[in-house]
């Protein structure tokens, strides 16, 4: 006797297997349109502003001709911010780190530490831009300086550089630790000597992804008051400066067309930076990533 | 014999020269646990230092306005010199309508985006799309603020002819393409965390793909899936120079999305680009604005943590 009907089975399986191939397709598309947008932004953005972008667009001061408009002190002004952002989040992040992962003893106080950092991480940074307002602008009167912005990133970016640090060190095996421990070397020169070599690429790869996200950051330095618009360059770290995307916003913010056209090139210099920080950060990762 | 006597002499030398460095080195190891306890007080620090400012200036805020006025008056009106009026409503309002399409967006395309990535596609392709989607979550808000202003809000004209140039819509599509790849990226995680003989028992029985992803990868990762989303909208929340560029500066409080609009961040990039004098009430205000944003995400954070650790299934 045929316990299976070939027929019935065929029937009740075809919707759901019609059903699966249908979803499959919808999903598929739902992921492709990421993409799509992706294309679109930048293909928009490229065709409106690579008419802009030349080397007189880079080596100009900002002016209100669009036609002789650059994005010189902007650039020049990223790398002072830089100059200030990277020596100080790197210090406290992978200090704070190696603290966290080497030294500190499972207790309240190394709990709070961490969730403070989690939670740190989604404060807006718009807040970070209200702090640096109230401590850094004001309170210790560093006014609209370099410092003051240098500083007000580098608390926004470092529980990312911490989380980086914390996972390369916590990637260096223990016996390589052992070893050293037991070659008579100290704690610290243990650490210095032995962990930190070791973790150096994925600190390194966590920093410069913070310090990209330190470039593209608006919002905490419009707090401050930094200039939307600036005709010098900074001289110490108590000048004045102006970034490359605040330039951004500032022509974006302009009705006119040909602002708009500055505003797609500035953000076309703005891309390139961000890709070659990154392609550095994963080039390192390729280069120096080593399984233990 | 003073052979002898020399080379002891030099022994006793090195021991006293060790003993020298020694003591450097155990200063050194001593100290450097405490130097380093100070960096990681920073981070607490910032935390103590952005509740502190936002408190105290946010008394000061509260000395010439009621808090009743703050959470109960319908309008925001801080630079009318006469009769200034602050209540906070409609630039919640503002936050909310731009959160709320931006999670319209995002969540669908997000979870089908993790579920195909997770479910369907191969190794291979996995690899190269999800890095492409993480891409768009790296793009600097600016550039995303530019494109709301010059190209979606546009194209939403040719769409809605009564779309005002400023306006919640736009905004608010674009935050959800932002945080989009958080949603898919983090239910990715949590979805590829399902053990996969749960999938071969439930293939086993007959289902379908598509039944294997909705009926015990999803509800198995459900925890994982619904943090994801909830740090995604709080992200939304926080998001300022997309809605500064594009949503406008004009609270309203009401339900239209294709008027202009103003949100809590953007209120206060429109103070702090003004010259809103140092000690006036509206340079308070954007403090008390900050605190109520503060409050919102950070309400936001310790709920998707909150879920991840009390609902995360263990296999």
């Amino acid at each position: 006797m045929n316990l299976i009907n070939h027929e019935t089975v065929v029937k009740r399986m075809k919707p759901r297997l019609a059903k699966n191939s249908v979803t499959k397709w919808i999903f598929f598309t739902a992921t492709m349109f990421g993409l799509l947008v992706l294309g679109v932004l930048l293909y928009r953005i490229f065709s409106q502003g690579l008419g802009y972008l030349d080397l007189q667009f880079l080596q100009s001061l900002p002016s209100r001709k669009p036609e002789q408009a650059g994005v010189y002190t902007a650039l020049i002004g990223t790398i002072w911010l830089m100059a200030v952002v990277a020596p100080v989040s790197l210090l406290l992040g992978v200090g704070t780190a190696i603290y966290l992962e080497e030294y500190a003893k499972a207790s309240k106080m190394t709990n709070f530490i961490k969730i403070n950092i989690s939670n740190l991480a989604g404060v807006p940074s718009i807040v970070f831009g209200l702090l640096g307002l109230t401590v850094f602008v004001r309170a210790l009167a560093l006014g609209t300086s370099v410092l003051a912005a240098g500083l007000t990133m580098s608390l926004l970016v470092l529980p990312v550089i911490i989380v980086a640090a914390q996972e390369a060190i916590r990637a260096v095996p223990r016996e390589l630790r052992e070893a050293s421990f037991g070659m008579g070397a100290t704690k610290w020169q243990t650490i210095v000597r032995v962990v930190l070599p070791a973790a150096i690429p994925g600190i390194l790869t966590g920093g410069i992804l913070a310090l990209s996200r330190a470039i593209g950051e608006t919002a905490p330095l419009v707090v401050l008051g930094m200039p939307l618009f600036l005709a010098f360059l900074p001289n110490s770290l108590f000048d004045m400066m102006t970034v490359l995307p605040m330039q951004i916003y500032n022509w974006t913010g302009r009705p006119q067309a040909e602002f708009h056209a500055l505003a797609a090139a500035g953000i076309i210099v703005l891309l390139v930076m961000l890709i070659f920080m990154n392609s550095i950060a994963v080039l390192i990762r390729n280069k120096f990533q080593k399984r233990y | 014999m003073t052979r002898e006597n020399t080379k002891s002499f030099s022994v006793q030398e090195l021991i006293q020269e060790k003993k020298k460095k020694k003591s450097t080195a155990g200063i050194i190891e001593k100290l450097m646990p405490y130097i380093l306890f100070l960096t990681a007080a920073v981070s607490v620090l910032t935390t103590i230092g952005i509740i502190l400012t936002l408190i105290f200036e946010t008394f000061l805020f509260f000395d010439a306005v009621s808090i009743k006025e703050f959470f109960t008056e319908r309008k925001w009106y801080p630079f009318s010199e006469s009769e200034g009026s602050y209540g906070i409503l409609p630039l919640v309002s503002g936050t909310l309508k731009v959160t709320l399409i931006a999670a319209i967006v995002a969540v669908p395309i997000g979870l089908t985006s993790a579920i195909y990535l997770s479910e369907y596609a191969s190794d291979r392709s996995r690899r190269i799309i999800k890095p492409i989607l993480e891409v768009l979550a790296g793009i600097p808000t600016i550039v995303y603020g530019f494109f709301a202003l010059t190209f979606v809000t546009p194209l939403l004209r040719e769409l809605i002819p009564s779309l005002e140039i400023f306006n919640a819509l736009s905004p608010g599509i674009v935050i959800g393409i932002m945080i989009t790849p958080m949603i898919a990226s983090l239910s990715e995680d949590a979805m590829s965390a399902v053990p996969n003989s749960m999938r071969e028992g439930a293939l086993a029985l007959g289902s379908t793909k598509f039944e294997v992803a909705i009926k015990v990868v999803l509800p198995a990762a459900v925890s994982g899936i619904v943090a994801s989303i909830v740090l995604a909208v709080s992200r939304a929340i926080g998001e300022t120079m997309i809605v500064a560029v594009a949503g406008g500066s004009t609270p309203n409080l009401d339900w239209n999305v294709t008027s202009s609009i103003q949100t809590m961040t953007a209120y206060i990039v429109q103070v702090s680009q003004g010259d809103a004098g140092y000690g006036t009430t509206i340079y308070y205000s954007i403090y008390a604005v900050g605190m109520t944003l503060f409050v919102f995400t950070l309400l936001m954070n310790l709920l998707a943590q909150y879920i991840t650790r009390r609902f995360r299934e263990e296999y």
